[in-house]
Order: structure tokens, then sequence, then C-alpha cells
């Protein structure tokens, strides 16, 4: 790391675009990577069953985009319309878009599913999201096109 | 070697194993090399004839020998990756989900310790995760930790960016860099380090974040 003499990256630019395509493939595809056992109408089904009711779109566009008492809403990483690529908030990396319609690989493991909401709503709301709450979001997450 | 670099050497090593098999015999035939005939004129002598032989072999095995490490210096010196051949995927797939999966060699053995057992309060995150995966990643981790010299000293909050051989290797005008929005963060290693995902960190494989202006693109040059 030290020994190298100073970089040219200009000339390297169709090298670098390429592995970072491949790099930035690998990245978003990453957290997706637990086996599909489930569908994302599937997983809104359980959260409204489990709610005791169905899941309201634009309550679930409101919970998402407004912080919760913290620094951070789901839509500091997400971003706004999940349809795109969002950003980890601290660390920058990119993150797989969070809506089915622009992810298919989004919310077909129900391992990962529940890993992330139980991880991410305590760092969005220092508590677990209820079953209603979840159902509201992929209510929402599901309506993007 | 890492997978990156082994896979690079790949085709110009099987060709030199593919070399060493071949020349040898090719250099028999030429010495014109035949089955012992008893009844042949014993010269040259036996002993020295099969030394010659020997010889014959052993210098192609040697040419070959130097191609196949003509072949791997390049992979070895200029690609040196930093993540382990072994990286286990379940390493990728869970922290490499929020950051990128650092090499374990970047970090003391009681830095992972530590960042293990505090996954519930990972800088400011929940991280926490799957017993049996966390268990895993934990013991690789340990095994792969960094030994060398400048790594073992344990940095502030057990932080890799925090590392003073980090902020030796980025003390030319990186901290403006990390700020614009293009990178985010010093941890962002993949916003400049085009290999940074295949554990490559090499200054001749950089790539320029997009949207910086002029005088944060001179910092980022120099």
């Amino acid at each position: 790391m030290t020994d190298t003499p100073t970089p040219r990256p200009w000339r390297l630019a169709g090298r670098s675009l390429r592995a970072a395509a491949a790099g930035l493939a690998l990245a978003l595809l990453a957290p997706w990577a637990g086996a599909a056992d489930t569908t994302p109408a599937r997983q809104l089904e359980r959260f409204a069953s489990e709610a005791g009711r169905p899941g309201a779109v634009e309550a679930g566009r409101a919970f998402f985009t407004r912080t919760h008492g913290g620094a951070w809403s789901c839509a500091s990483c997400h971003g706004e319309v999940p349809t795109a690529p969002g950003r980890h908030a601290s660390t920058g990396k990119a993150i797989a878009p969070l809506a089915p319609a622009a992810n298919p690989r989004a919310f077909t493991d129900t391992a990962q599913v529940d890993k992330w909401l139980r991880r991410n709503c305590r760092d969005v709301l220092k508590r677990e999201c209820s079953a209603g709450e979840k159902a509201d979001v992929l209510a929402w997450l599901g309506s993007l096109r | 070697m890492s997978a990156w670099g082994r896979s690079q050497a790949l085709i110009p090593e099987r060709a030199a194993r593919r070399l060493v098999q071949v020349i040898p015999r090719a250099a028999e035939t030429l010495a014109g090399a035949r089955p012992a005939d008893e009844h042949a004129p014993a010269y040259p002598p036996v002993a020295t004839m099969s030394a010659g032989r020997a010889g014959a072999r052993a210098v192609p095995a040697f040419v070959a020998l130097l191609l196949a490490l003509c072949a791997w210096m390049p992979a070895a010196a200029g690609e040196r990756a930093l993540l382990p051949a072994d990286t286990p995927p379940v390493y990728r797939q869970e922290c490499g989900a929020c950051h990128l999966a650092y090499p374990p060699a970047l970090l003391p053995a009681t830095s992972w310790q530590r960042v293990m057992s505090g996954l519930a309060q990972h800088h400011g995150s929940d991280a926490t995760l799957a017993a049996a995966d966390q268990e895993r990643i934990a013991r690789w981790l340990q095994a792969q930790a960094g030994t060398s010299r400048r790594v073992r000293e344990v940095p502030p909050e057990d932080r890799i960016t925090r590392s003073s051989w980090f902020l030796r290797e980025h003390r030319k005008g990186e901290a403006a860099v990390w700020k614009h929005s293009a990178v985010g963060s010093p941890a962002n290693c993949a916003a400049c380090h085009a290999g940074a995902e295949r554990g490559r960190f090499d200054e001749h494989a950089l790539r320029v974040p997009p949207g910086l202006d002029s005088r944060l693109l001179r910092a980022w040059r120099d």
C-alpha cells in the first residue's frame, strides 16, 4: 500500500468501470443472498393477519419517511422513494432498492425480513415495529411502481 | 494467494505446468534418448548419460518454473488482495450489507473480539446476528485478525478508519473527499478503491468518485 507509485486513474478508467460495475452488483445483492422462501405479498399477509387489519398504503409512506424521535428515518438509508438504490446513512454504502418492483429479491426470505425489521426498527424507533406498522410499510412498498 | 490473484494467474500457471510436463520429454527426444540397449557400445558411459539426461530434464523445468513465476508475479505484487480466499459467504452477506466486508487483517484480534461482542450497539446501529452466524464470523475474524506491527496497535473505538496507519495512508486531503456526498465517509472504501469489494486497495486501481470539483480533484490526485 505504501510502496506503489502515484496513481494514474484516468488510464485505467475502462478497467475500473468494469470492476466498479461488478463490485456494485455484488454489493447490492449481498444482503439478499438468503434462500427465497416467501414473497412480498405473503409477508404483507403475515403482518396484516398478525395485526388483525390490512396494511394502509398512505400510513406506510408517512411512517417510512418521517423520523421517530431519533436522527434517522427509514428513508435516511433507503431513500424517500425506495424504487431507487439507497445509501447507508453512516457508511455511504449502496443499498439495493427496497421496493419489490425494483428489486425482485426484496422480501423473499423470511429470516432476512425479520432480521432487518428487528434491527432497523431499533435503529429508527428505539423499539421493534408493531405488526400493523410493518403491514403499512409493506403495503406502501408493494404499491410502488 | 487470494482467489483474485489465483484466478488472474490461472491460465499462465496451467500453461507453465504443461510446459514442465512437455519440455523434458521433447528434450529427451532431441538428445536422442532411447531405451537402454545392452548390445550398443557403452558410450557415453551409463553414469554420465543418466547425469546428462537429468540435466536435460532440470534445465527446461527451471525455465518453466521461471515462466510460472513471471505469470504469478504481477498478480501477487500489483494486485495484493487482503480478503482471504476462505472468506465465509456469511461474512460478506451480514457484515457486507451495511459496509464493505473489511479485510480482517486490518484490525487486531482484540478489536474484532470487542466488535463482535458489541453488535447490539455497533457504532450506533443494531447489528445483531443469529447466534450461529455470529459465532462463525467471530471465530473466523479471530483466526484472520491482523498481526503486523502497524495493525497490532488497537485503534480508537476499534475503527479501522481511526488506525494510525489508515490516517497516514490518507493524509493528503482525503478528509475533504470523505465529506463529499459521493463518498460520505472514510468507511466507504469502495468510493475510490475500485477493487475494495474483493479486498484490493492498491493505488493503481483507484477511481474518481463522481461529482468532485476541481479543488477536491486536485486533492484526490495528490
